[in-house]
């Protein structure tokens, strides 16, 4: 195990390991560079995942209390769990169900596409698709993505089967089992998707990418990374010119401990992210770290979903399988006849027999909402993955009423939801269910919006300096050697699962990054 | 909405699954000192409970309720989620899991307490259209918020419910589904292989 000095000032601390953090912390390790990397939860492995939903929630989940306010339907649903992400060595990229389909040209200048529309923040991307495309095509071969490169589809599951039909018979055209950063073949030292149908519960084989067992492992090879888990990060302190240098953690005791660096990058999710900027707030930036434009927290946005079931006469046994490996591809469009901006995608889900009442279906008891359950067998899922519109007001602040377990002030988060998110989620829930209506559903049951998994845009990219935290490589516009290294930088959502972006974008900053300490601009 | 009508996954919900485990279910003569009530049955013979239970028959030892308190938010959960042919001993760890946090909490066994006592003495017998009113008058109550949400937590993580509705759950030890019926399904036509792939085994 390397060991890097509490008071070595050319570490570069990158804080949290999940697809930003875990992706960063190898590109810059094999390049040379010395890494802290701190990480808020435990390490598990593939022998020590649970597949116990419940206990699996409970080994993965960050729990950490949260508030929220707003109109949304998560503030009324799930009032103590507004967002579900991880706090462990991975990160997200352990629960995540593995979807990774790439942004289109048109969403990346979100601005320019929609036109102006009252009551959001919109902007365009500082960068353009066909620079991130570079980055899609290294992270799609990193991660072994299917129907990319050589990577074949996976196999069509039951719950697909439905699905596929359901969408042809509505003459949908871009049906298939999905890019989906699950190995249907072996593949780097990974082995194939035996379809067990528990992707959140962390993926047993391996064959999921994760950080955990993918960009950790390699960069811990290398000799250059100091991974310290159990290490929450409550400060970024700089000095007297403004510039980063050290970070104070805490460790598992709750003793503080503080670490020099050279740079830091924020990767601890764009909920913890936001957070931590604010909480850095000193004499010299009052507002918090990188916050001079006072857009560190804002514009947050989660995608647009809900989900819907068919309950047919035959069985489906939708549990069987890769949980997400289905998409309907085709309103990944601008189409303003739909009657909202933006596009979204029809994606295969389904939940294991404990979570579906907790998650899956709207409030209810009694006689109507046990006969659904009562119909688990013969269940189809589906829900969409959409984009929301950035809105300065949606946005996480910090909540002096509540405090956390070292006495900081938790994250509160507001969201009020625009007309479009409604007429988008009304139109997508309208073909689904007609998508299961064509093929003879008994029931169409359409459910509430989940706990959001999808957390961007708190520190987005921007051009100008005054409508975002960072610049197109996630440098943040007020602090030179400060970066943000997770989903908090993209500018919009779009319409596409985050983390084949996140990822992306990770290995561009590594490049840059290190270009720019070779030449001793950082 | 208020905030206590909350759908389920939270702070708790790991909580509660551990309480779902069979080991709950003692064999009848073992009696805890602390016992204040108990609730019992009869595994029935050819049901998913036989294959599971450890013996004919079973015990819920309870620290906080009585009996009588017990046995009516037995059929309170039952009125919840009515599942006809799911076996008493899975309503009983609803029933423990609550007893639970009723020992661990004063405040949550005085408002369990109280809930069941504001309940007509009649419901635990009456028929199912009464329990039901009686549930929607006190639907916004934290007592029957509490209750929902257990009875869903519990409930259907149980052994006995996975059993009941076919839930195969864990597969990783099986060799997962590929094998196994992920893709069995024949009342709809296969899916062309440029829109899917081929089974790798």
């Amino acid at each position: 195990m390397t060991k890097i000095d509490l008071k070595d000032d050319h570490a570069v601390v990158i804080i949290g390991s999940g697809a930003g953090g875990g992706t960063l912390a190898h590109e810059l390790t094999r390049r040379g560079v010395k890494v802290v990397l701190l990480e808020a939860g435990k390490r598990q492995s593939l022998d020590t995942f649970s597949q116990v939903p419940g206990e699996a929630f409970g080994q993965l989940t960050w729990l950490d209390t949260r508030t929220q306010s707003g109109n949304w339907g998560v503030a009324r649903d799930f009032p103590t769990l507004p967002v579900w992400h991880c706090k462990t060595v991975g990160g997200t990229t352990v629960h995540w169900t593995a979807s990774a389909p790439r942004l289109q040209p048109w969403e990346l200048r979100a601005k320019s596409s929609y036109g102006k529309i009252a009551g959001t923040s919109l902007i365009d991307w500082p960068i353009s698709y066909e620079e991130l495309e570079k980055y899609y095509i290294v992270a799609e071969r990193r991660m072994g993505v299917t129907r990319r490169n050589d990577m074949p589809g996976l196999p069509a599951s039951n719950n697909f089967k439905v699905m596929y039909a359901g969408a042809k018979k509505l003459g949908y055209k871009q049906v298939h089992t999905g890019h989906m950063a699950i190995n249907s073949r072996s593949y780097d030292g990974r082995g194939f998707c035996i379809q067990q149908g528990f992707c959140v519960q962390g993926c047993k084989m391996g064959a999921k990418w994760s950080t955990l067992y993918t960009e950790i492992p390699e960069a811990e090879a290398t000799g250059n990374l100091d991974l310290r888990i159990e290490s929450t990060a409550t400060r970024i302190e700089h000095g007297p010119g403004g510039h980063i240098n050290a970070v104070i953690y805490r460790d598992i005791s709750g003793q503080e401990h503080l670490q020099k660096a050279r740079l830091v990058c924020v990767a601890g999710n764009a909920i913890e992210t936001a957070r931590l900027l604010l909480l850095s707030a000193s004499p010299r930036f009052p507002h918090g770290l990188a916050n001079s434009s006072d857009q560190v927290g804002r514009n947050y946005c989660h995608q647009i979903t809900g989900f819907v079931w068919g309950i047919f006469d035959k069985p489906v046994y939708s549990w069987r399988g890769a949980t997400l490996a289905g998409v309907v591809e085709d309103e990944v469009v601008n189409d303003p006849r739909r009657g909202f901006a933006g596009g979204y995608r029809i994606e295969l889900v389904t939940l294991d027999l404990p979570t579906l009442p907790l998650v899956g279906l709207p409030y209810g008891w009694g006689r109507d909402f046990a006969s659904i359950i009562e119909a688990y067998r013969n269940l189809a899922g589906m829900f969409i993955n959409g984009e929301d519109l950035p809105r300065s007001d949606n946005r996480i602040t910090l909540n002096s009423n509540v405090k956390d377990a070292f006495g900081q002030p938790v994250a509160n988060i507001h969201v009020d939801e625009h007309p479009n998110d409604g007429a988008m989620r009304k139109h997508a829930q309208g073909q689904m269910s007609r998508m299961y209506e064509a093929m003879g559903a008994k029931r169409v049951v359409v459910g509430p919006t989940p706990p959001a998994t999808h957390n961007l845009g708190t520190a987005r990219m921007s051009t100008d300096p005054r409508e975002g935290v960072t610049n197109g490589w996630g440098q943040t516009h007020d602090i030179k050697n400060l970066f943000i290294s997770d989903g908090s930088v993209l500018t919009t959502p779009g319409a596409a699962n985050p983390t084949l972006t996140i990822v992306a974008l990770a290995l561009r900053q590594a490049e840059y990054l290190s270009q720019q300490m070779k030449v001793g601009n950082v | 909405m208020n905030s206590k009508l909350e759908s389920g996954y939270g702070l708790n919900h790991a909580v509660a699954y551990r309480e779902t485990q069979m080991d709950q279910l003692l064999p009848r003569r073992e009696f805890l000192k602390t016992t204040t009530g108990l609730l019992t049955g009869l595994v029935v013979a050819g049901s998913p409970l036989a294959l599971i239970a450890p013996g004919r028959a079973w015990a819920v030892n309870l620290t906080a309720l009585t009996s009588a308190e017990a046995a009516t938010l037995m059929v309170g959960a039952r009125t919840i989620a009515p599942h006809d042919k799911l076996d008493d001993a899975a309503y009983a760890l609803v029933v423990h899991s609550v007893d639970l946090d009723a020992t661990s909490d004063e405040r949550v066994r005085k408002m369990i307490k109280e809930g069941i006592a504001r309940l007509s003495t009649g419901f635990a017998n009456s028929v199912e259209c009464d329990r039901v009113a009686a549930l929607k008058r006190i639907e916004s109550s934290e007592f029957f918020q509490a209750i929902r949400l257990k009875t869903l937590q519990v409930l259907y993580a149980t052994p006995m419910a996975y059993a009941y509705f076919g839930y195969e759950g864990e597969a990783f030890s099986k060799g997962g589904y590929v094998l196994r019926g992920f893709n069995d399904l024949r009342w709809l036509p296969e899916v062309p292989l440029e829109d899917s792939g081929s089974v790798p085994i």
